[in-house]
């Protein structure tokens, strides 16, 4: 048996990336659909084995393997690995989990995709789980980078999946421009501290860094331009724009990589460079404040939404704001924590959405209802996400939210910890908002009539097997350790105890989040407040939040009135003006050949009579001028 | 060596299956195909091999062949290949194999159209392998003037409205027709010849008349005034080949226009003549003038990138497109060797030949699209990724290894390009750079989008498309498998240029 | 005779040449006019080869005889095409190179 963490990671790590060739060169077996399904389920599988076992194998151990990638000037510029340590072989865990359990649950969710989408499906989801764990076991920035671009790709080519929906096709490329916005900012980053350091790599960086060797001139750009490029992958406010656009893609693949894994990877990246960030605080405390405004952006707008995908898409920006928070307070321990629940709880919220989206064929709240009853299984299991995300002891979220506001709170970040408190009491009503209109009150029988038929009429029902089976192992996943952490309290303890929050934190929270649950209680299950007289409480601000707060529109106006109109004009002085120029020398050329044409005669003695003149005058010439 | 002339043989193999095409195989089509074949893919295991063979450790020129022509000039039949040169026969090489196939239904005249061709890659193969100037010169203009019949005759002409203060001018010249591209190429290129010529005979009279040999320039110390004037001359001859701003208008009208395999070579091939005589000859034998002059050339390249990034955003015709992709990235090409560094200049030549490819894969998709649909106007097409699937894929993957995807080759090359930029004596490169490689994204996914990953268009004639078939897989599955597997392996690539980076910076900069 | 009087004869016939080429009308008339000048090449030719002692001279005007002969030989043939096809040997008429 190998015990080497390191070895066990790179295992985990081209299980995937096998099935990925496999799955691209084997066309024939791509096509068959099925059977490429359960060989890419099959490497999953066995890369969750190996990356179970290196989590285990691990401890505190590190291990580096490192092959030269790219040479210069006779030697190595860049190389490529696996960096095995406590906290990327606990991702790599958890991507390889929610991984397995995606891929399986999307055998039931998409039963009805022809043979060749399904292997198409297959193929980019092999794809991505390679990319993902190359990013979390990434040695260095540039291997970090690759990875983080491709899982960029598996990004674009899943929610375009279906691409012959118009907004299919127009979400995969908006998330791909945005992100790669913010690539931009990572990729200038990377360039910046390679010349302030001379080396790429982490371990490396990582003793300049802390043995004080790194220059501190500049660093707060080179930290905030790495910075740009978690904006845009971790969906931070302004680029969170892509996130909730992304949901057009199957739910499976909103659950892996739009809730778990992919929109985590900027936390993840800070929680990796948390050394670095250590050195620049001005540029740590922007983080925070933009986290905690995202969590709070978003919560907002996710009390609005009536699609139930876009209320999860919402609160995974807002979690996300929260997990930014905790790093821009200095500990980024506390975030990561809140990464690996969350990533457990919100993939479980959407396969539990999918399930019903499955169930009743639409994404519209207001077509769900009573669901409860007909869907039990799915219900226990959403119900166990959602009390996880709002917080509740014994739930999956509850200690690292309660680790993030403490972490916050004694980091001396009032204002965003205040933000922060807000967006629990929204969190907790929003989607219990969700699980009322959803699950309980009246069924929509209508909807589901015009729909799936009479044959179904009013009879959506629990998915298959394949699907209950990945609902019912995260959920049990996240009761399981909301239990263990709340029981054993200070057995997940993270950072230095000064870091704790104060005694009455605890209590707060769990008020604040027991508030929200009973105003969506009271509103949307007794109603005892009215819906629409508590939208009309808040008119503006709703107003506001259904229209996204015009980023959007101000993303978009930029993108077609500045950016395609500029490129408009650049390419009409291209044609007309730097090229016309060209076009008026030949045709002055052209002009002035017409008029001088007339000299040729087209007679030969008119040329002999040239001649002979021209000769008379040069013998003149040389005659008398020159002598 | 193993007493075979390698390069002789990678050269002159096309010209000599031109010459049995034109003299053998008199309407016989499927003969002429087959003979190309043949010819071409001598020249790619001969390039394959001199690339495989060629010693790192010991760098520098190799696989000599010299026979002395005209002793009393001091010209002489001087080929060799060191680290640069060997990356660009390869390119050459899989660009021509793949050419053939792509262009395996030209219809009329498809005998002169190959020999044409051959003949063209004779001469590109000979300018990347002499080391005689005089060969060298005469080389490129047999590279460049097959172009004006192969566009004149069998391109395509588009329609292009007169407007602005030069309006009148336009219809004048006949704007937009294959017979004034290939004109307006051919004039432009020869341009540039004269500045070149000019400059090779400056050089020569300089060193005393002896010798055209690259090894004997290089070996001069010229002065500085003549270094200067010189290394104009060079910059401005072969940058236009390169296609630089605001020289570059021949490019997108001549690409537009011509045949599918043409376009492929041209700003697959051609294009990298120009920057590769830049490096070769302008910085190779003026390091003086190449350090003076690299804040001009560093920045045209900056104007280049996010210019020609711009301009292919606002064209309409997918093959426009594809063609100022091309000015955009030869930026990228121009601005690593300007930065001077180790990096930069490495990965200017990968640049060099993950554009040659990407681009050539482009043009061969624009044709297939063209050929099935025909039809070139993005926003008439629409939904086409069901129908044809493998060439979407393709024209994916060249895509994204043109805004700088990691695990294709687009990516290390602007990497690299990245990195020099930064650590030049001018770092704000490389922001032009970064934004170029982001205006790249949009336009490349806003057409791909556009054509192939969105919904279908209503049209009538779009709905039953074929995907592509034989040969043209042969095609774009060369293509395609060159450049992710030089994306992901680009110590293949990097690893020689590296051994020509050294020298060629330590003459420059010292260091 | 001196070599003067050589040169003089070849002047004259030369400049006799030069204008039949220039006034003639017709085609045969100029390519006769050519003739003359060329044989007027030749006298001096010959002329300086015996004054100056050296056979160049000599040799270089049997090429020219040659040359001369082909050239009216292909140039008849050419006036006989054009003949054929234009029906006129006019050298006025035949302006197909006019710009």
């Amino acid at each position: 048996m190998m015990t080497d963490p390191g070895l066990l990671a790179l295992v985990a790590l081209l299980l995937p990336a096998l099935s990925f060739l496999v799955l691209a060169v084997a066309a024939p077996l791509r096509r068959l659909g099925r059977p490429a399904a359960w060989f890419s389920i099959l490497c999953a599988g066995g890369s969750l084995a190996a990356a179970v076992q290196a989590w285990a194998a691990g401890g505190d151990d590190v291990s580096r393997l490192l092959w030269a990638w790219l040479p210069a000037g006779g030697g190595t510029l860049a190389s490529v690995g696996v960096l095995a340590d406590a906290d990327s072989t606990l991702m790599l865990t958890l991507v390889a989990l929610v991984a397995f359990l995606v891929q399986l649950y999307s055998v039931g969710y998409l039963s009805d995709e022809p043979p060749p989408g399904l292997g198409r499906y297959y193929t980019y989801q092999s794809l991505f789980a390679f990319s993902m764990m190359a990013l979390v076991l990434a040695p260095n920035f540039v291997q970090l980078f690759i990875a983080w671009e491709l899982v960029g790709l598996c990004s674009y080519l899943l929610i375009g999946f279906w691409y012959q929906k118009p907004e299919a096709a127009r979400a995969a490329t908006k998330a791909f421009w945005i992100t790669k916005a913010g690539d931009v900012g990572l990729l200038i980053g990377i360039v910046l501290l390679w010349r302030q350091s001379g080396t790429f790599d982490f371990f490396e960086l990582r003793l300049l860094a802390e043995g004080g060797a790194l220059p501190l001139a500049g660093l707060s750009l080179i930290t905030f331009c790495i910075y740009l490029g978690a904006v845009g992958k971790s969906a931070q406010f302004p680029l969170h724009v892509w996130l909730p656009d992304a949901m057009e893609g199957p739910t499976p693949v909103s659950a892996l990589i739009h809730a778990a894994t992919m929109v985590t990877a900027g936390v993840y990246l800070l929680t990796r460079t948390e050394w670095l960030f250590a050195l620049t605080p001005e540029v740590l405390a922007v983080v925070a404040w933009i986290g905690a405004f995202t969590a709070l952006l978003a919560a907002v707008l996710a009390c609005v939404q009536d699609d139930i995908k876009r209320v999860l898409a919402y609160s995974t920006v807002s979690q996300l704001g929260y997990m930014m928070t905790a790093i821009g307070a200095g500990l980024a321990a506390a975030g990561f924590f809140h990464l690996l629940t969350h990533g457990l709880f919100k993939a479980l919220l959407f396969l539990g959405a999918g399930a019903v989206i499955h169930a009743v064929h639409s994404n519209d709240l207001s077509h769900m209802g009573g669901l409860a009853r007909r869907m039990p299984h799915t219900a226990i299991v959403f119900l166990v996400g959602t009390l996880s995300l709002a917080g509740i002891p014994f739930f999956g979220g509850f200690l690292s939210k309660e680790e993030i506001l403490g972490a916050v709170w004694a980091g001396g970040f009032v204002g965003p910890f205040l933000l922060l408190m807000v967006v629990a009491l929204l969190t907790a009503f929003y989607m219990f908002r969700v699980v009322f209109l959803a699950f309980f009150g009246e069924p929509a029988t209508a909807h589901i009539t015009a729909t799936v038929g009479a044959a179904h009429a009013g009879h959506p029902h629990d998915p298959p097997a394949s699907m209950r089976v990945p609902l019912w192992i995260l959920a049990a996943m996240s009761l399981g350790v909301g239990i263990s952490s709340t029981m054993a309290g200070q057995m997940l303890q993270f950072g230095p105890a000064e870091r704790e929050g104060p005694a009455w934190l605890m209590p707060s929270a769990v008020g604040v989040a027991l508030a929200g649950i009973l105003l969506a209680w009271l509103t949307y299950q007794r109603r005892t407040i009215d819906a629409s007289s508590l939208a009309a409480a808040f008119g503006p601000i709703r107003r506001a939040a259904l229209a996204r707060f015009w980023i959007d529109d101000i993303f978009e106006g930029g993108y077609r009135v500045g950016l395609l109109g500029f490129s408009r004009a650049v390419g009409w002085v291209d044609r007309y003006l730097v090229d016309g120029v060209l076009n008026a020398l030949s045709a002055w050329t052209l002009t002035a050949g017409d008029d001088v044409r007339g000299m040729q005669t087209g007679r030969a003695q008119d040329y002999v009579y040239g001649v002979a003149v021209g000769l008379l005058v040069l013998l003149l010439w040389v005659q008398w001028v020159l002598a | 060596m193993n007493g075979l002339p390698l390069l002789s043989v990678m050269t002159w193999a096309p010209f000599v299956s031109a010459l049995v095409i034109m003299f053998g195989a008199r309407h016989r089509p499927r003969l002429v195909r087959w003979t190309s074949v043949v010819g071409t893919s001598i020249s790619l295991v001969a390039s394959v091999w001199v690339y495989w063979t060629y010693d790192r450790v010991a760098a520098g020129f190799q696989f000599r062949e010299e026979i002395a022509l005209v002793p009393s000039l001091g010209i002489s039949y001087l080929l060799a290949i060191d680290g640069m040169s060997a990356l660009m026969a390869l390119l050459t090489s899989i660009i021509i194999f793949a050419g053939v196939f792509a262009s395996w239904t030209v219809k009329e005249r498809s005998q002169e159209f190959y020999a044409l061709l051959l003949v063209l890659v004779t001469g590109v193969y000979g300018v990347f392998v002499s080391l005689d100037l005089f060969i060298l010169f005469l080389f490129y203009e047999i590279a460049v003037l097959p172009m004006y019949l192969l566009i004149g005759i069998w391109g395509s002409s588009g329609q292009i409205r007169p407007q602005g203060i030069f309006g009148w001018a336009m219809g004048r010249t006949g704007v937009g027709t294959k017979e004034y591209a290939a004109m307006k190429l051919t004039l432009y290129l020869l341009f540039g010849s004269a500045f070149i010529l000019v400059g090779i005979l400056a050089l020569y009279v300089a060193n005393g008349s002896q010798s055209f040999s690259f090894l004997a320039f290089e070996a001069m110390q010229f002065d500085s005034t003549l270094q200067t004037w010189v290394f104009l001359a060079f910059y401005v001859g072969f940058g236009i080949l390169a296609g630089i701003w605001p020289l570059h208008t021949w490019s997108p009208d001549g690409h537009a226009s011509a045949p599918t395999a043409v376009s492929m070579l041209h700003a697959g091939v051609l294009m990298k003549l120009g920057a590769y005589g830049v490096v070769r000859l302008g910085m190779g034998l003026l390091p003086e003038a190449a350090v003076d002059w690299a804040w001009l050339v560093g920045t045209i390249a900056c104007i280049n990138i996010v210019y020609g990034a711009l301009s292919a955003m606002a064209q309409t015709d997918l093959k426009y497109v594809i063609a100022y992709s091309s000015v955009s990235h030869m930026g990228i090409v121009l601005l690593g060797a300007a930065t001077l560094t180790t990096n930069g200049l490495n990965g200017s030549v990968f640049q060099m030949f993950a554009h040659g490819i990407m681009t050539g894969l482009f043009f061969a998709l624009v044709g297939l699209v063209y050929e099935k649909a025909h039809s070139r106007e993005i926003f008439k097409m629409g939904g086409f990724g069901s129908m044809m699937p493998g060439i979407a894929t393709a024209f994916t993957i060249g895509g994204l290894s043109s805004l700088g995807l990691p695990a294709t080759a687009g990516f290390v090359a602007e990497f690299l390009t990245f990195l020099g930029a930064w650590t030049s004596d001018h770092p704000w490169w490389l922001f032009p750079g970064v934004i170029g490689a982001f205006l790249t994204s949009i336009y490349v996914l806003r057409v791909a989008k556009q054509i192939f990953w969105g919904p279908k268009t209503d049209d009538p004639h779009f709905q039953h498309l074929p995907d592509a078939q034989g040969p043209e897989w042969a095609a774009l599955g060369i293509l395609v498998f060159v450049l992710v597997l030089f994306g992901v392996v680009p110590s293949l690539a990097v690893g020689p240029v590296d051994t020509f980076t050294g020298p060629f910076l330590e003459r420059l900069v010292g260091r | 005779m001196s070599l003067q009087a050589y040169l003089t004869l070849a002047a004259a016939v030369f400049c006799i040449g030069l204008f039949g080429v220039m006034t003639r009308r017709n085609t045969i008339g100029i390519l006769l006019g050519i003739e003359l000048m060329l044989n007027a090449v030749n006298i001096n030719l010959v002329a300086f080869a015996r004054f100056g002692g050296d056979v160049t001279g000599l040799i270089f005007t049997v090429f020219t005889i040659c040359i001369t002969v082909s050239e009216a030989a292909l140039g008849l043939a050419i006036v006989i095409l054009l003949f054929r096809v234009r029906r006129t040997v006019t050298a006025d008429h035949l302006d197909l190179l006019r710009g």
